[in-house]
């Protein structure tokens, strides 16, 4: 364990462990987008930036990506932290202005409106679907392509996913709604990635509840009977 | 797809994926851009996810994956030449070819593209057509240097 | 060639190389750098081989293919030994007179002399050439003596000495010491001393511990690193080598730009030389030292010069750089302790360990120490490759060795430091060159490349192009950095155009703030610098831009005219010839000056350039 002081107040934590989930679970606001605890933190966003200093010398870093160590201290709230934090959201915003949650986030920071020509697109490129896809599904559906402005997030050479599972993993982490899932009859979609597959009945309720695709993949993975997920997860105990 | 040149490349880097930057130089040089069914076969053969191969083969500029023409022109932005006019031939090329710098004619017969720096600052504005420098250019000292390419006298 | 096994063997095989030369023998060098090239250096090799077969003294005088000398602008350049006569700009055709005049007579060829372009003294020598005399060029010099594809010639010149003394009556500590001593800082852009990140290295922890060359010289205007490797590519090896012992590495990695055909080539050839003698290998000169060398081309990728993201290429990743809260020299490559130095910092080291710390300290500054390499490039007289001590002044660059400006226009500005520098102004032309002093200035040394601007480059453009630059080379992970580098560039892309607004600037160093200082890497730490640079310098133009819709320098496209002058122009027709807009009014017969239609007029300067007459003007 290590102690370090956040905005003045004394926190203990283990050691290396990241500073931002540390600040949100000691109730310190910090805003993020990139982050999610489920995957290694990355640092794409900028939004979660602190002041850290140790012995005597301070620098901006983001609160995601800092592993802490003793006698820290933390600032969260600075003039410099805060104005680098709206001039992201405005970068931000910028590019995506139709996204309600990043018109909502830059409100609260008092951003209403931004000083550059208006782009259209939706995705914040924050990489969590893809992160999650490769460390938690482990599918490799998607994940960046291109450098500098013309980086994007599509499934390999562009067009449908073929190695998406339409788990809907994606789907839950977006943290700005623009994946996408539609399920009709025995079909489910996954918008964004153009992939859709068929889905399982289940032979207890009748509930289509899965892809076939997909749990074709974790019974191979697992080694499990094939019969195994004949039944739904509901009606299984 | 013919998968031996493939497997050329991917024997000499003992299927290491470490090395893959290097295995896609080789591919690049091989067959002037990076089809996608020999990046996917790649892919398969050394254990790693599509999405990886892809990010890495649009990441760096060395790779197109697309066909590149049969001449390929590149011309040097540093800052050398850019001080010294090289926007204005890129203009005058984007103008005579009518394509964009990364774009390659309807005919295939010529590719342009600029480059960061090709350290020969000391004669820029420099422009290599496959691989021949050419010093201290300008737009219409352009024109006099495709047009051998252009009549079909020169081969790549 | 059989591996040497001792420091005896190798002094013994160097005896032999050298007394199999007689150093009174007559030797033709000619450089074949990248701008030699470009100038046709091969041809005149050929044809010089051609007269001396013919002029029947094959065997009397050796003929020698070098690396780059550095005087790319007076290339294709040739120097005959042991005399040291300078030919410069030597066509195949003066091949036969070099060898019956010169080489048979004794005689100087005047008209393939170097002319001081102020006293219009013809220079004989090339000590005496003021670009070479003002030089100090402990790194780069040899690059004019040796033929990088020939071990032996680098032997003859005392190469692997250096190694020799480090293996053998040396501790690695005492290395890691002695380099600490030196005062060498990193080469590469950061100016990071390298003893002190030699020592974190050798004292993290873990078992495995790599060394990497950083040869991807990224920087736009700077060749340095190229042509060492080119010219002299045992030196960085023999440096790399001495490193790995002090650190205790036996794997290396050698990152070099693809689009460096011949270094790749060079250093390859190099290498294999190297392993066959036992430079390489199991227990290097019978010391019990085990070290080994791998060359990965680069992908092209400017980001890539960044430590993290050069080592993730390494691995076969995009090159995305990753916070260094745990620093490369304890989890680098692999995640193992790495040690990561530029070119011409590696070809540093065997200086500094055969003369060691004491005597290398005397060059330079307090805070610099040694020489370092410029890229002395753009508009100046003598453009080409530099070796300086650090603390000699902009001007004394500029003007006594550079020569000045092209055509006697007036200096502007210098940028150094590549896209992460910035622009200094005629103010600055005195301010000693040093890690320290030109970030104080707002620029920065980089990799050293300086490229000199004069009254028709404008400054907002030149900030424009760095900012087209760093947007397609920010690896686009940071949204601040990849975000904020498109928005300076669209920013200063409305105000090159005409549209720029009231309170551009203050937007520009909003800009600048949050792309510095909440990005990861140093790349988006340093790309504000050509703006936040240009916009402390050179403010008055920006603002010209902005309110006037005026580009000073001409050019802008949109904000500039061509105009033909009417009692310069000599009615010859050329630039309606070329004008691919026929945006020229005029006939020849009618015997009226020539005229530009602004409304047709795209800018493009073929008029211009076509004009024999300066009768084109830009307002």
């Amino acid at each position: 364990m290590v102690e370090l002081t956040v905005d003045g107040q004394a926190v203990g934590a283990e050691k290396g462990k990241m500073l931002l989930p540390i600040c949100l679970d000691a109730g310190f606001d910090i805003p993020h987008l990139c982050y999610n605890e489920s995957v290694r933190p990355y640092g794409a966003c900028r939004l979660c930036l602190v002041e850290v200093r140790k012995n005597g010398r301070g620098r901006m870093t983001t609160s995601c990506t800092y592993p802490v160590i003793e006698g820290i201290e933390v600032l969260t709230q600075t003039e410099k932290v805060l104005r680098a934090r709206r001039l992201v959201i405005e970068l931000i915003l910028a590019m995506c202005p139709g996204d309600e949650e990043i018109q909502e986030m830059a409100r609260e920071m008092g951003v209403e409106d931004v000083r550059f020509e208006k782009e259209e697109k939706d995705c914040i490129l924050c990489g969590l679907c893809g992160r999650v896809c490769e460390e938690v599904v482990g599918a490799n559906a998607i994940h960046f392509a291109n450098k500098g402005s013309n980086r994007e997030m599509i499934p390999p050479f562009a067009g449908e996913a073929t190695d998406c599972i339409a788990c809907g993993a994606c789907v839950t982490v977006c943290p700005v709604n623009v994946i996408g899932m539609r399920e009709e009859s025995d079909e489910r979609t996954i918008i964004r990635w153009k992939r859709t597959l068929k889905m399982k009945k289940c032979k207890v309720c009748g509930n289509y509840f899965a892809p076939w695709f997909q749990l074709e993949k974790f019974r191979q993975q697992a080694g499990l009977p094939t019969d195994f997920f004949d039944t739904c997860y509901s009606c299984r105990e | 797809m013919d998968v031996n040149p493939v497997e050329t490349i991917l024997k000499r880097y003992d299927y290491q994926d470490s090395w893959l930057v290097a295995m896609l130089q080789d591919l690049q040089t091989e067959m002037h851009y990076l089809p996608k069914e020999a990046l996917e076969y790649m892919a398969e053969k050394l254990g790693i996810s599509r999405t990886r191969i892809f990010r890495v083969a649009t990441f760096y500029a060395a790779f197109s994956l697309t066909p590149k023409g049969k001449h390929r022109i590149h011309v040097c932005l540093g800052t050398a030449c850019h001080v010294r006019g090289a926007g204005l031939i890129v203009n005058t090329l984007e103008r005579q070819l009518k394509i964009k710098p990364g774009g390659t004619t309807s005919d295939l017969q010529f590719s342009l593209d600029t480059v960061n720096c090709l350290g020969a600052c000391a004669s820029g504005p420099i422009v290599v057509v496959d691989g021949e420098y050419s010093g201290e250019m300008s737009s219409l000292k352009m024109e006099k240097l495709l047009k051998p390419y252009r009549k079909g006298k020169k081969e790549s | 060639m059989k591996r040497i096994n001792s420091v005896e063997d190798l002094e013994r095989e160097r005896e032999k190389i050298r007394a199999a030369r007689d150093p009174n023998k007559p030797c033709i060098t000619i450089c074949t750098g990248t701008g030699c090239h470009a100038a046709g250096c091969y041809p005149v090799a050929g044809a010089l081989r051609e007269a001396l077969r013919t002029g029947g003294i094959e065997g009397e005088v050796d003929l020698r293919i070098t690396g780059c000398h550095g005087f790319c602008e007076r290339g294709p350049l040739v120097v005959i030994n042991p005399q040291r006569i300078l030919y410069q700009r030597v066509k195949p055709d003066d091949a036969p007179d070099i060898v019956s005049e010169t080489l048979k007579k004794g005689k100087i060829i005047e008209r393939l002399l170097y002319v001081h372009p102020l006293t219009e003294e013809k220079i004989v020598r090339e000590d005496d050439v003021p670009f070479y005399k003002l030089q100090k060029r402990i790194i780069f010099g040899n690059n004019g003596n040796i033929d990088p594809t020939s071990i032996e010639d680098y032997l003859a010149i005392g190469g692997y000495s250096a190694l020799a003394k480090a293996l053998t009556s040396m501790e690695p500590q005492q290395i890691v010491e002695e380099v600490k001593k030196s005062g060498l800082r990193g080469r590469g852009g950061g100016g990071f001393h390298t003893g002190t990140k030699w020592e974190s290295c050798r004292k993290a922890s873990g078992d495995t511990r790599y060394v990497i060359c950083n040869a991807d010289e990224g920087d736009p205007g700077a060749y340095m690193d190229r042509s060492l490797l080119e010219g002299n590519p045992h030196s960085v090896l023999e440096g790399m080598i001495i490193g790995a012992f002090a650190i205790g590495s036996n794997e290396g990695y050698v990152y070099v730009r693809n689009e460096y055909p011949l270094a790749v080539e060079n250093l390859r050839i190099a290498l294999d030389r190297a392993n066959d003698w036992g430079f390489f290998g199991k227990n290097i000169l019978g010391s019990g030292f085990d070290f080994n060398v791998k060359i990965n081309r680069g992908g092209g990728a400017f980001v890539c010069g960044e430590s993290t993201a050069l080592m993730a290429s390494l691995e076969g990743q995009p090159g995305e750089p990753r916070a260094k809260h745990i620093h490369t020299v304890e989890s680098g490559l692999y995640e193992k302790p790495t040690n990561l130095n530029n070119v011409e910092t590696w070809a540093n080291v065997p200086y500094i360990v055969n003369l060691g710390a004491e005597q290398y300290r005397q060059i330079g500054t307090d805070g610099s120490k040694g020489t370092k390499i410029f890229s002395l490039v753009g508009k100046v007289n003598n453009t080409g490759l530099v070796e300086v001590p650090m603390g000699i002044t902009l001007r004394e660059i500029v003007y006594d060795i550079g020569g000045g400006i092209i055509g006697g226009k007036r200096f502007k500005a210098i940028q150094t430091g590549g896209p992460s520098g910035g622009c200094l102004p005629e103010s600055l032309l005195d301010l000693p060159v040093d890690f320290d002093r030109l970030t104080e200035a707002g620029s920065m040394m980089g990799s050293g490349g300086m490229i000199v601007m004069d009254e028709n480059n404008c400054m907002v453009d030149v900030a424009k192009y760095f900012m087209n630059f760093l947007k397609e080379e920010s690896c686009g992970k940071c949204a601040s950095c990849r975000e904020g580098t498109k928005r300076m560039y669209e920013v200063l892309h409305r105000i090159t155009e005409g549209n720029g607004r009231e309170g551009d600037i203050a937007l520009l160093e909003d800009l600048s703030f949050v792309t510095a200082e909440a990005s990861l890497c140093a790349l988006g730490g340093t790309a504000p610098n050509p703006v936040l640079s240009t916009i402390r310098y050179f403010r008055e133009e920006y603002e010209v831009h902005i309110k006037n819709k005026k580009c000073p320098a001409g050019v802008c496209k949109e904000l500039i005219t061509y105009r033909i002058i009417p009692n310069q122009c000599t009615i010859c027709g050329r630039c309606q010839k070329v004008c691919p807009s026929q945006a020229i009014r005029g006939k020849i017969k009618m015997k009226k000056p020539f005229e530009i239609l602004p409304e047709k007029c795209i800018r493009c300067g073929m008029c211009s350039e076509a004009c024999k007459f300066d009768a084109i003007e830009i307002v």
